[in-house]
């Protein structure tokens, strides 16, 4: 998470509200972000017991319109886009010709010919010059910019949304969205998430984000509400075994072996990354991501090696301790023999072998509003 | 500003030591568990190990860091926190008292004049960007 172009950190529409806060600030893909206000565990268990509001406004977005732009989006995404309706959301993923992940997305229908793609922070510049070369006949629009994105989770999440919004709220399905004023700021109120939890994510002109931000937190206040840095937003999708790209996928890594097969559609036709996928899928993969759990309490962290009666069988990609297990918690890649729930083996930890076993994903369960 | 009682000694890394005769009790300062955030693990030596001056004699982790612990002094370490990897939180939340990480019989009690003192110590954390 350190590599990246020059030049000054970018801040996003609230960077001025995080410091008056008092968060804490760090750099993350390229920008100055908040990774934590209270403490990581208590931001944490907010969201999962009352509400949190994050500023994900780092993420970038591209709009695509046109008679072109749902084949654009099949030809670029491995998901099947055609059957998503106006009004819903999809999760996809970007792959390279070898089946490498360039990233992972969330694509919108905004309208019948109009997508928009929601993009990883780190890689605004890299998907752009993806999309735009690879389908340059389509109309597309960076309006990473213009738009501030929010992300209000847990479960008084739709109370606290549907009080300020001039919509119903309640009625919009997980992975779909709706329009209307929240707060009087006009937004696209999309069910999703990165947590787990029930909630929003809120995307609104730029200049508008730090009204709705001091809305949310004066009428969330009776909820028990709390601002969230990336160090909690890292350990909820964490518990919920949800991949980070630059962590748990990147250019070598195939979404096969991340469990992102669902999101493969080489029936829809032709898309970048295909015939290498279906090749892959044809032979297995060889190694799988696994969500694993320290036996004792101990912490497993990014890249420490996974170890079978001490050789090497894999690499952790995620680690931290999980704040409502109360232990250590991990997503890694293991040798495909060794990925089975209930296998055991150890991480290599300053040198010494620990425990570690394979657990049923999510570690803690979802309670997302699936509909 | 962080809390540095004046009647003990730091280092550089944010350790501080309690001198008490030929023994000297051994942490992390409210600054190093303030920057940490939530300690959720903590590795101490054995009683009986050997540690040199600023040299590491533990680990300790946050949700989302791992740090070294490093020895102010030399000596042999002669009692241990026992409690505090079971409960790694008193790290954060009495880090002079509850909080201590190691006793140390002192070999060569001279080198605790070269560690700051106090007021030495806020001017460090001070610089440190706040």
């Amino acid at each position: 998470m350190t590599a990246h172009e020059s030049g000054p950190l970018k801040r996003t529409p609230l960077h001025d509200v995080h410091v008056k806060a008092g968060a804490k600030m760090v750099p993350f893909g390229g920008w100055d972000m908040p990774v934590q206000y209270a403490g990581i565990v208590e931001e944490h268990k907010a969201v999962r017991s009352a509400v949190g509001l994050f500023d994900i406004s780092h993420m970038g977005e591209f709009e695509v319109a046109g008679a072109g732009a749902l084949a654009a989006a099949q030809r670029l995404c491995t998901n099947d886009a055609a059957p998503l309706a106006e009004g819903q959301v999809q999760y996809s993923v970007l792959c390279y010709p070898e089946g490498g992940v360039v990233d992972d997305l969330t694509l919108y229908r905004l309208a019948a010919d109009r997508y928009m793609l929601t993009v990883n922070a780190s890689n605004i510049d890299k998907d752009w010059r993806w999309v735009t070369e690879h389908e340059p006949g389509a109309g597309w629009k960076n309006v990473s910019a213009e738009t501030a994105l929010l992300a209000v989770q847990g479960p008084k999440a739709e109370g606290l949304v549907q009080r300020l919004a001039d919509t119903d709220v309640v009625s919009v399905r997980y992975y779909h969205f709706s329009r209307g004023k929240v707060a009087g700021v006009p937004a696209v109120i999309s069910r999703t998430g990165y947590t787990g939890e029930d909630g929003f994510e809120l995307y609104v002109p730029a200049g508008e984000a730090p009204r709705l931000w001091h809305a949310l937190m004066e009428a969330g206040r009776p909820d028990g509400i709390q601002p969230i840095g990336l160090g909690a937003r890292d350990t909820l999708r964490l518990e919920m075994k949800f991949a980070l790209y630059g962590n748990d996928i990147d250019q070598t890594t195939n979404p096969l072996e991340a469990g992102l097969g669902w999101v493969v559609k080489p029936a829809k036709g032709e898309f970048i990354g295909r015939a290498a996928i279906e090749a892959l899928r044809a032979r297995g993969v060889s190694r799988k991501l696994v969500g694993f759990e320290m036996v004792e309490r101990q912490v497993p962290r990014h890249g420490y090696r996974l170890l079978k009666d001490g050789a090497e069988v894999g690499v952790v990609t995620s680690g931290s301790f999980s704040p409502i297990l109360e232990r250590g918690i991990g997503m890694g890649y293991v040798r495909a023999d060794l990925a089975a729930v209930g296998s055991e083996w150890d991480v290599e930890i300053r040198g010494a072998g620990q425990r570690a076993r394979v657990v049923r994903t999510p570690f803690v369960p979802s309670k997302a509003k699936k509909s | 500003m962080s809390n540095v009682p004046a009647d003990l000694k730091y280092t550089k890394e944010h350790e501080w030591a309690k001198v008490e005769g030929d023994r000297a009790r051994i942490g992390i300062t409210a600054f190093a568990q303030d920057q940490l955030g939530d300690v959720v693990f903590v590795e101490l030596p054995k009683v009986g190990t050997k540690v040199t001056s600023m040299s590491t004699f533990g680990v300790v982790e946050s949700v989302k860091a791992v740090s070294d612990l490093f020895a102010p002094l030399t000596g042999e370490v002669v009692e241990i926190n026992t409690e505090l990897p079971k409960k790694p939180e008193t790290v954060n939340r009495d880090p002079y008292g509850q909080g201590w990480m190691i006793v140390i019989r002192m070999t060569n009690p001279g080198e605790a004049s070269a560690l700051l003192n106090a007021a030495q110590y806020e001017q460090l954390i001070a610089a440190a960007g706040h």
